[in-house]
């Protein structure tokens, strides 16, 4: 068959998500962001639960989130969107809530948002991504760069003299007796696809489930921050990222 | 005939040229355009060796925005 017949209707096997509108999204060729954005919209499709989910937008480069995923939204101040979605989550108990939040966002202006927030068991589902690296800005070191990374405030390198260690956000939030789902992901293979898409839907679950705190982490790339190639950050981020943020799950209260 | 039959649609101007898809295809069907370019000036991914496709959606599944249709035949 050719390509042509065999491209009906009945044989479509996969297609963007209707809730991933046709905006172009502004995030640079092979930012983790996207594949990231296209698997919410794919679960909040796949649930049915579009028009009770509510999402909180951060500050960092995913800061329009809400021109590409067709839900409610809130925006957040930097590194408020734990707090935001406190509010939102308390106030309508019967939406799911979550906050999408870079490692900027959640590890260094919202530290203390995300570990209270987490501390109390709020109901709501943190994505959070994790590319060692302010992107919006320009790629400065942030509180998980890794030891050695050059970033432009780093430029020789991370030095914990210096600029201390790379902090496990993930590994603290799973000491807390609110958190009930704390796992770290990828989106780097279609495996690694499939299973951040498995975590982020129970998380999900788990807000509306009123279980606790959910913390999906996914260890990203950020290839114009890294000033690499899309393919070359993937093989950067295996080599370097996964030893010091190993994937899997790191908490999981939820009995299955 | 290969029993499973495979194809995919990529749309052109979405697609940023970012070749995580032709490094996650297991079969080596996709390329970019090595001169042709979208109307944002990047070189689109497309189909070089239809034939090989197996519609794994290896490629939709790694695609940063979503551009990506993957359709699949079984011949019986
Ligand atoms: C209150 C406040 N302080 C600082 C900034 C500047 N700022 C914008 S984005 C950003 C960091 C973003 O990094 P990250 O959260 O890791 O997201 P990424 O861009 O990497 O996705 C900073 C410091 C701001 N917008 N508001
Ligand atoms: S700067 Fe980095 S995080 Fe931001 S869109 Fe570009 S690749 Fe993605
Ligand atoms: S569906 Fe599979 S075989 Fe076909 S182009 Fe995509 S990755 Fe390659
Ligand atoms: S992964 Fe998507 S955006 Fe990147 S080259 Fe392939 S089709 Fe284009």
């Amino acid at each position: 068959m050719t390509p042509e017949e065999i491209m009906k209707p009945e044989n479509l096997v996969y297609a963007k998500p209707r809730l991933l509108n046709d905006n172009h999204m502004h995030y640079c060729p092979g930012c983790s962001h996207g594949v990231v954005h296209r698997l919410v919209a794919e679960i909040i499709e796949e649930l049915g639960i579009e028009d009770s989910t509510i999402g909180v937008a951060p500050v960092g480069c995913s800061v329009f989130a809400y021109n590409y995923i067709d839900i409610d939204w809130i925006e957040a101040a930097h590194g408020r969107a734990p707090a935001v979605a406190t509010a939102v989550k308390r106030l309508n108990p019967s939406r799911m809530v979550f906050t999408y939040q870079g490692d900027g966002d959640l590890a260094a202006i919202g530290t203390c948002e995300t570990i209270h927030a987490a501390n109390r068991g709020e109901n709501i589902a943190i994505i959070f991504i994790n590319n060692a690296i302010y992107g919006m800005t320009g790629g400065q070191m942030a509180p998980t760069t890794l030891e050695g990374m050059k970033t432009s405030t780093t430029p020789y390198g991370r030095r914990v003299d210096l600029n201390g260690y790379p902090l496990e956000m993930s590994k603290l939030l799973a000491q807390l007796d609110g958190t009930c789902l704390v796992t770290r992901q990828a989106v780097h293979t279609p495996a690694a696809v499939r299973k951040a898409k498995a975590a982020i839907k129970q998380a999900f679950i788990n807000s509306m489930e009123g279980r606790g705190t959910s913390v999906v982490e996914i260890v990203s790339t950020c290839n114009s921050g890294w000033k690499m190639s899309p393919a070359q950050s993937n093989k950067w981020m295996e080599e370097n990222m996964f030893a010091k943020y190993p994937l899997g799950e790191i908490k999981n209260t939820v009995k299955k | 005939m290969a029993k499973v039959q495979g194809a995919v649609k990529v749309n052109q101007e979405r697609c940023k040229g970012c070749d995580l898809c032709v490094v996650a295809c297991p079969l080596d069907v996709l390329k970019l355009q090595p001169k042709e370019v979208n109307n944002r000036g990047y070189h689109y991914a497309y189909m070089h060796n239809p034939e090989a496709c197996i519609g794994c959606a290896s490629c939709a599944m790694v695609c940063p925005d979503g551009c990506i249709e993957v359709y699949r035949v079984t011949n019986k």
